[in-house]
């Protein structure tokens, strides 16, 4: 099951070109962008791993498309997104964010039924891929 | 390769086409701007020529690789190389060369970390900074310290020259540095001298030069030498030039900083006195005079 989170996830994959006109178009706006990937894909998941710093004073998006590929060197099984922080507010917000990377197989979630007093049902969405041990998950 | 007919016949206007990226204006500029430095301007020139035919190459189809611009600036002190950077990142800029056309002048500290690890990052960072670009390090001979082994310096040579060879559409390096230092880095870093196409050395002012650049830094900072200040600051150059620590246009440029304080001086030291606005503006005789560069000009008395 392919994972939706983030701008342009409806869409077919980006390519490196349209992701490298993308970051050009967040610096361009000065924000800085950030690498994260995670092997963990729930949704709730918004902690993800920090690939360095966030890059800040960039003006061409060829830095942070080498740090990319870098990242999927390393993480190329995994789940990467691209984060661009706006900072003109005096705190840094998140203003795009987009996933650019993922793993070859995505296998998906469970809905988990959890039947407490009265009848009533509790739902949990489990991820198949996290019943495996971090590292591990995507083979 | 098969060759489109319709491209060979294709023809080209260059008058044209120079004017449409407006190098030309940059390079006059280089030239009303930088006195002397003949060697270094019909090199720029020579440069701008072939990535103008490239870039028309390109439109024809004609493919060829992107040339290799990394280039090192060699000289003495105060010879203008930084400045010469400046404006070869504007003309990488203009003619498409480098897609942002920012300058990032870095020396060793902002390339070399100082423990196990640390120098990577660093060096990648600035490197980031600097795609699309011009990264301009000054002394880098620094960057490798023959006298110890583990050294972090050869570390950031090495992420350096792996970036220099990859992403040559990227970035544009400049290394700058005294001649002979340079050249013993070179020695010891084959991997640098090989994969930089432009060697450009930039010779010392002569004298009459030094003095055009002296009246040029004058024009630009609104003051002027009068006739006989001129005498004197022409005798000062000859005199300065033989001393140690010389720096080309830099010195000039304190010369003239520490004039602009004795005029300054000179000036207040009368506060009747009603002054006009040539009187502030020009340098006198006397304000060259006290220069201590004079001293060693009258018979040796070791005085104080």
């Amino acid at each position: 099951m392919r994972i939706t989170q983030g701008c342009f996830s409806f869409l077919p994959d980006l390519t490196d070109e349209q992701i490298s006109r993308q970051v050009q178009y967040c610096l361009e706006n000065g924000w800085a962008v950030n690498i994260e990937f995670t092997d963990d894909p729930h949704p709730r998941n918004n902690l993800w791993e920090m690939w360095g710093l966030p890059m800040f004073d960039l003006r061409d998006a060829a830095g942070v498309m080498m740090e990319l590929n870098q990242c999927r060197k390393v993480y190329g099984n995994s789940y990467i997104r691209l984060s661009a922080f706006d900072s003109s507010h005096g705190w840094e917000s998140v203003r795009l964010s987009f996933i650019v990377n993922r793993p070859k197989e995505e296998p998906g979630f469970r809905l988990e039924r959890h039947e407490v007093a009265g009848r009533n049902i509790r739902y949990t969405t489990k991820s198949y891929a996290a019943d495996r041990p971090e590292g591990r998950r995507y083979g | 390769m098969d060759m489109d007919t319709a491209d060979m016949t294709d023809t080209v206007n260059l008058r044209e086409e120079l004017e449409s990226v407006g190098i030309e204006e940059i390079l006059t500029q280089l030239d009303r701007e930088l006195i002397g430095l003949a060697p270094v301007k019909t090199r720029i020139r020579e440069i701008a020529s072939l990535l103008l035919i490239e870039r028309i190459r390109k439109r024809l189809n004609l493919t060829s690789e992107v040339p290799t611009l990394h280039m090192s600036f060699t000289g003495n002190p105060g010879t203008g190389k930084t400045t010469v950077a400046l404006r070869i990142a504007s003309i990488l800029h203009r003619l498409g060369f480098v897609r942002r056309g920012q300058v990032v002048s870095v020396t060793r500290d902002e390339l070399v970390g100082q423990y196990i690890g640390h120098t990577a990052p660093k060096t990648k960072e600035v490197l980031k900074k600097a795609m699309g670009g011009v990264l301009f390090i000054d002394e880098a001979y620094y960057l490798h310290r023959p006298d110890n082994e583990r050294d972090y310096g050869q570390e950031a040579i090495e992420i350096l020259l792996q970036v220099m060879e990859t992403q040559r559409e990227d970035l544009v390096v400049i290394l700058a540095g005294y001649g002979d230092r340079m050249d013993k880095f070179f020695a010891s870093n084959p991997g640098f001298r090989s994969r930089i196409a432009h060697h450009i050395d930039f010779p010392d002012y002569s004298e009459p030069e030094l003095l055009a650049i002296a009246e040029l830094m004058l024009g630009d900072m609104n003051y002027k030498l009068s006739a006989d200040a001129r005498e004197a600051f022409i005798r000062y150059i000859v005199l300065r030039k033989t001393q140690p620590l010389f720096s080309n246009a830099r010195s000039i440029r304190n010369a003239l900083d520490r004039m602009r304080l004795r005029q300054a001086n000179r000036l207040v030291a009368d506060l009747d006195r009603v002054l006009t606005a040539d009187d502030i503006m020009s340098l006198e005789a006397s304000d060259v005079l006290a220069s201590r560069v004079f001293l060693r000009d009258k018979p040796m008395v070791r005085s104080e």
